[in-house]
Formats: structure tokens, C-alpha cells, sequence
């Protein structure tokens, strides 16, 4: 789709040397921001109810932004090549039963051969996506669109009208949902451990940057020697392992499968990274910007009913973010925009 | 030979909306031989019910997708609709307003799409994300989980009345209207050809004197009037007002665009494809349902439709491409000289 609006003006800083620092401070602003907002919701809510900020429910809170965060961070790689993957809710549902399904099938496999399992068949629905979008050259928006309805297809196909319940999976594996280090959720913790790694790998390395530059103008990226579909097929095998490794711990935190598990999950990933700052249409956005966002909607998710707000006003509230985020990076594009536009003529 | 090649027929028969239409005659075929039911006017009356929402939504989904845009706001719409026709219902309002009423509010609700598109300059996909999630959560905020169900059986029933002794639903009158409406404004005026010109190049439309922007936000109201006139029908069709009525239906809305022919990047389709690519659908899925195959296969197959209708014509044309490249240079010379051999398959747009 066409929109010169909100991927290329910060890309466009980064190329104009000595502009490399006001990009790198728009970014901080953008981060800056949510990390504000969230804390404002927090300080809010916990006026309100001081046992908002319980161990208890930090916790709680940690633990429920746990999939959603690693997710974002997936997609952000994804987004950022300027493709989108709507498929992870359904590679999500597919691996969470497919774990159920081979703890039932060999009860007595190690639960990291397992998990390790769960993570490969994330891996290659991702490759299957990025087969289809860097090979075929299709629209990242079809191919997931198919493929959302394919692997949850499949999964349905696995379950046949099944449950699996947490009765038929190894107890040290749902212990896993539960356990903590020095009180913090183990799973929060691989989440925090999954936007390090990816944050530095995006930041750091040269595949990682050339991912950025595949985003912001894919034929001067491929005319510059980039094999732009080597790397867009590796951010979806990335971004299907990561969904992977999201179903495995999906299916360790709930224990409770069927095959609806993460059906509509896509949409709620692609608004955390989208109110993260990644922008849709690709190039700008980091990892920690995803995640934020993704522990802001979440956040306002457990706050709301605390501040005697209906319920059902949630995902009224989570629309009118993603609007408000997208509306600040225009204004912030826009005025950097007219910034750099001075400086070009002073430079004439 | 090259005559008969560029035939206006042969061109007809090469183009993406006639595989469509192929495909979805052959599927009819097959499946009034094989599957038990299928071809009976209970059967075909109950289809046209089904795809009534989508058939209508997906006209306006066309025009905005050959602009380059996309509205993934459409099924909220029509649930908020839904929610708060059912909400003035019980509030006591007659039907006769309430139904002007709800028309008016999706025309708002797109417009709402449609300003911050074209006035804020935000990219479509991410407004409409956001007002989906939005207009889904005002619908909640109207009517709770609660459901809505007393309306009268006069209008209840007349939204499924049936064409005098036939077994077509009335409403199929309405979808070949609205069609007709949308069709001759793609395919027949001034503003359809500039539709396609945004899509190709908005900046170079801009340029040759179309308001692009007026254009585009006129389409989003026309998308969000439409998916109210859904909604309504919706509603009355289940005789259910709820929230979450249409869940999900955006993304069937636009899988059947695209199917039909329509380029996710804009520029290029036509509204006959697209309501083949209805029709293509709503018969597979009526015909493996009738079949008592799953669910799960049901999803399975409209996801590999959906791809393979996409990669297909690309897998074809890189093929030509490669052909032409390794053909002796007099063949080219020839094919480049005469100006009738415009290649049959179009070339999907690069970017």
C-alpha cells in the first residue's frame, strides 16, 4: 500500500549523518512516552486500590504480558522488513496442542525435547510464510491472511473436537507456568531474556540493521547487495519460532488446550507493536518499544476493572490507543520532517 | 496467429476474473453431481443468506482496496451497528428511525476512518486496526454481553422473505443493486478510472487534478454506510442484536477481494471478480458443509484458495518472463514490435 507518511522520515535521518542522533532521540521519545503512560496507569490505578502493586499482582501482571511480549517481539522483525505475519495467533494455537499432543502421545519424552519440538514447528510454519512471501513474492498481508486460516486448519485437524486438560500433561512442565526466581515468573523472565536478545541483535548486528534498511526502501536495499529475501525469509522463520515458543508456554501457564487457543491473538500483536512505535509501514521501531507496548495493553487490561471502569470498556480504550499512538508518530515524523528540511537548506 | 492470440475473447478468457468465474462454475458443477442437496433452491437460498454480509461489504472493500487502501473496521462496524440498533430497540424507538438511524452511524463511522486516512495522514491498515478494536469496544460499551432478540417477526421474517414462490431471498435485489451501483461507478465513470490512478500512483493522480483525498474519504463512508446496511440486515437475518455479531468477518471480506482478482497494493481488479470470489467461497463452503466434511477442513481450504490464487498468477508470469528472456532476439523483436500483443497476464504490480 502507498502511504509516504510515517516509515521513511526517521529512516531518512538516520542517512543524514550527523541527523543519526535526533533519530536515535525521536526513537527514546517514542519509548520515553509509553514508558510514561504506563507508569502514570500504574501510579493511577494503584491510588486507587494500593493492592495494585502487590507482589501478588505485579506477578499476575508480569505473567500476563508474558505472550503477548514475545509475540511483539517477533512481529517487530517482521515489521520492520515492511511485511506483517496475521498467522502467529493460529502457530501459537497449532504448537500449544501439538505440545499437548506429544506429552500424550510419549509421556515419558523430557520436557525440553519437547519444548524444543513446539519451538521447530513454529519455526517451520515461519518458513512456510516466508517461503511464500520471499520466493513467490506474495503480499506478506495474503500470505498470512491464508495461512491463518491454514494452520488453524490443521490445528482443528489435530484436535478433532478434543480438550487436552492439565491432568495429562507432566506436572514439572505446568510447574514451569508457575515456578519463580527471586519472585519473578519464570516466564517473564524468558520474555525479558527474548527482547534482550532480539533488541541487540536488531541493534548490533549487520543482518539485524540490514533488516531496517530492507523496511525502509527494499530496492535500494537489494541494488546495495542485501539478499533482501534471505533476510525477509529469516524474520519469519524468527518470528514463527518465537510464536512457537509462545504456544509452549502458553500451554505450560494454562494447561487447559483446545483448538481456539490465540484465535484473534494477531490483531492484539500487532496493536502492541504498533503502539510500541514499530511502524507499520516498515524500517523504524524497536524491540523495547514492542514489548512496552505490550505490557501497556496488557496493564490496562488488569486496571480497568480496579478503576471501577466497565469491563467492557477495554478494547474501546485499546482502539483509541493505537490511534493516538499512530496519530504522535505522525506529529513526530511530520515536525522532524520540517527540522530536516531546514537543515537541508542551510546546508545549500 | 498473433490476431487470434489478442482476440478480445481470448484476452477475456485470460483474465483473473474469469479463472474466478471458471473455478466457481466448475465447483457448482461438481458439486451438484456429487454432493446430495446441493443443487436445490432450499439449498441456493440458504447460500445467498450466508454471503449476504460479505457480498455486501466486499463491494466497497473493492473500490478502497484498488485505491491501496484497506478497511479492516467493517465487521466492527457492523456489530456496533447491530448493538445499537438493538439498544434503541429496547429503549423503544420504532424500527422505521432506528434503521435510517444506524445507516447514518456507520456513514460517521466511516467518515471517522475516512478523515483520519486522508486529514492526519495516518496509514489506512493501522487506523482501521485501531478503530476495529475501537468500534468492537463501543459496541460492547452499548450493549454489554447482552442480546437483543425481540424484534418484530414482521421485519424479522421480511429480512428473510423469499422472491414471491421462488426460493431467493429478497435481499439478493439488494446486493445486484448495491452492484450495479458500485460497478458502473468502477467501471463506467470518470471517478472509477481515477480510483485505479490513485491506486497506481496516488502522488501522479494528485498531480493530473483528482482530489485524492476527497475520493478517499467519500469511499470509507460509502464502506462504513454499506457495513451498517450489513449490520441491519445482520441483525434481523439471526433476529440476534449482539456485540460480537460478525467477529472476524473482515478478514473473510477481504480474502474474498482478494481472491476475486483485486491487488492488496491497489490498481488493478475488477468488482466482477470480486463477487465471483464471493460466490467461489460461500459455494465451497456450502458444498463441503452440505458433504459433512469439518470445520477444520473448511478453514484449510479457504486459506490454500486464498494463497494459491495469489501465488499462481505470479508463479506465471515469472515463468513467462524467464521464457521471453531465453527466446531467440527475432521472436522479441517481433512480439515488441506489434503493438497489439499486450501481454495477457498483468503483470502483478512491483514493490
Amino acid at each position: 500500500m502507498s502511504t509516504p507518511t510515517t516509515a521513511p522520515s526517521p529512516q531518512v535521518q538516520e542517512h543524514g549523518g550527523g541527523d543519526a542522533k535526533a533519530g536515535r532521540r525521536l526513537r527514546q521519545v517514542r519509548e520515553v512516552g509509553i514508558l510514561l503512560a504506563l507508569v502514570l496507569l500504574i501510579v493511577v490505578t494503584t491510588v486507587v486500590n494500593p493492592n495494585f502493586l502487590s507482589a501478588q499482582s505485579l506477578r499476575d501482571l508480569l505473567l500476563g504480558a508474558t505472550l503477548l511480549t514475545i509475540l511483539a517481539v517477533g512481529q517487530t522483525l517482521v515489521i520492520v522488513t515492511r511485511s506483517v505475519d496475521l498467522s502467529v495467533g493460529s502457530i501459537l494455537g497449532l504448537t500449544a496442542f501439538a505440545v499437548g499432543s506429544l506429552f500424550i502421545a510419549f509421556p515419558n519424552l523430557p520436557i525440553p525435547v519437547v519444548a524444543v519440538a513446539g519451538v521447530l514447528i513454529g519455526a517451520v510454519c515461519g518458513a512456510v510464510n516466508g517461503a511464500l512471501v520471499a520466493a513467490a513474492r506474495v503480499p506478506a498481508l495474503v500470505v498470512t491472511l491464508g495461512t491463518l486460516y491454514v494452520f488453524r486448519g490443521v490445528d482443528h485437524w489435530l484436535a478433532g473436537g478434543r480438550q487436552i486438560n492439565a491432568a495429562d500433561m507432566p506436572g514439572p512442565f505446568l510447574a514451569l507456568g508457575r515456578a519463580t526466581v527471586l519472585g519473578i515468573p519464570v516466564l517473564a523472565l524468558v520474555a525479558v531474556v527474548v527482547v534482550a536478545a532480539v533488541g541487540w541483535y536488531l541493534s548490533s548486528y549487520r543482518s539485524g540493521r540490514e533488516l531496517y534498511a530492507i523496511g525502509s526502501e527494499p530496492a535500494a536495499a537489494r541494488l546495495s547487495g542485501i539478499s533482501v529475501d534471505r533476510r525477509i525469509f529469516a524474520a519469519f522463520v524468527a518470528n514463527g519460532a518465537l510464536a512457537g515458543l509462545a504456544g509452549v508456554l502458553y500451554a505450560a501457564r494454562f494447561g487447559t488446550l483446545d483448538a481456539t487457543v490465540g484465535t484473534g491473538l494477531e490483531l492484539q500483536v500487532v496493536a502492541a507493536a504498533v503502539v510500541g512505535g514499530v511502524a507499520i509501514f516498515g524500517g523504524s521501531g524497536t524491540v523495547l518499544g514492542a514489548a512496552l507496548g505490550a505490557v501497556l495493553l496488557t496493564t490496562i487490561g488488569s486496571a480497568l476493572p480496579i478503576l471501577r471502569v466497565d469491563g467492557f470498556w477495554q478494547q474501546a480504550v485499546v482502539g483509541l490507543l493505537i490511534l493516538i499512538a499512530i496519530g504522535m508518530d505522525r506529529l513526530l515524523a511530520v515536525r522532524a520532517e520540517r527540522r530536516l528540511r531546514g537543515g537541508e537548506s542551510r546546508g545549500a | 496467429m498473433a490476431p487470434e492470440s489478442t482476440s478480445p475473447l481470448r484476452r477475456l478468457l485470460a483474465t483473473r476474473e474469469a479463472s474466478v468465474v471458471g473455478a466457481l462454475i466448475v465447483t457448482v458443477i461438481a458439486a451438484s453431481f456429487w454432493i446430495e442437496g446441493f443443487a436445490t433452491g432450499r439449498n441456493t437460498g440458504f447460500l445467498i443468506l450466508d454471503i449476504a454480509a460479505i457480498a455486501l461489504i466486499a463491494l466497497p472493500m473493492t473500490l478502497i482496496v484498488i485505491t491501496g487502501e484497506i478497511d479492516l473496521s467493517v465487521a466492527s462496524t457492523l456489530g456496533l451497528t447491530s448493538a445499537v440498533m438493538g439498544q434503541l430497540w429496547v429503549m423503544g424507538l420504532p424500527l422505521e428511525t432506528i434503521v435510517p438511524l444506524c445507516v447514518v452511524l456507520g456513514a460517521v463511522l466511516g467518515a471517522v476512518n475516512g478523515l483520519l486516512v486522508t486529514v492526519a495522514g495516518l496509514p489506512s491498515l493501522a487506523v482501521t486496526i485501531g478503530t476495529m478494536a475501537l468500534y468492537r469496544g463501543l459496541a460492547y460499551v452499548v450493549l454489554g454481553d447482552r442480546a437483543v432478540a425481540d424484534f418484530p417477526f414482521s421485519w424479522t421474517g421480511g429480512a428473510t422473505a423469499r422472491i414471491g414462490e421462488t426460493q431467493i431471498p429478497w435481499v439478493v435485489l439488494l446486493v445486484i443493486g448495491l452492484a450495479v451501483v458500485f460497478g458502473v461507478v468502477l467501471h463506467a465513470t470518470p471517478v472509477g478510472r481515477a480510483l485505479y490512478a490513485i491506486g497506481n500512483n496516488d502522488e501522479a493522480a494528485r498531480f493530473s487534478g483528482i482530489s485524492v483525498r476527497m475520493t478517499k474519504l467519500w469511499l470509507f463512508v460509502a464502506s462504513g454506510a454499506v457495513s451498517a446496511v450489513a449490520g441491519v440486515f445482520w441483525t434481523l437475518q439471526y433476529s440476534s442484536a449482539r456485540a460480537d455479531n460478525a467477529a472476524g468477518l473482515e478478514l473473510s471480506v477481504v480474502a474474498a477481494v482478494l481472491l476475486g482478482g483485486v491487488s492488496i497494493f491497489g490498481g488493478s481488479g475488477a468488482l466482477a471478480g470480486v463477487i465471483g470470489g464471493v460466490l467461489l467461497l460461500g459455494t465451497i463452503r456450502n458444498a463441503l458443509q452440505l458433504a459433512d466434511v469439518s470445520s477444520d477442513t473448511l478453514s484449510i481450504v479457504t486459506g490454500l484458495l486464498l494463497v494459491i490464487s495469489v501465488v499462481a498468477p505470479n508463479v506465471v508470469t515469472r515463468l513467462k518472463e524467464r521464457r521471453r528472456a531465453t527466446a531467440p532476439p527475432p521472436d522479441r523483436a517481433a512480439a515488441d514490435s506489434s503493438p497489439s500483443s499486450s501481454p495477457t497476464v498483468p503483470a502483478p504490480s512491483k514493490r
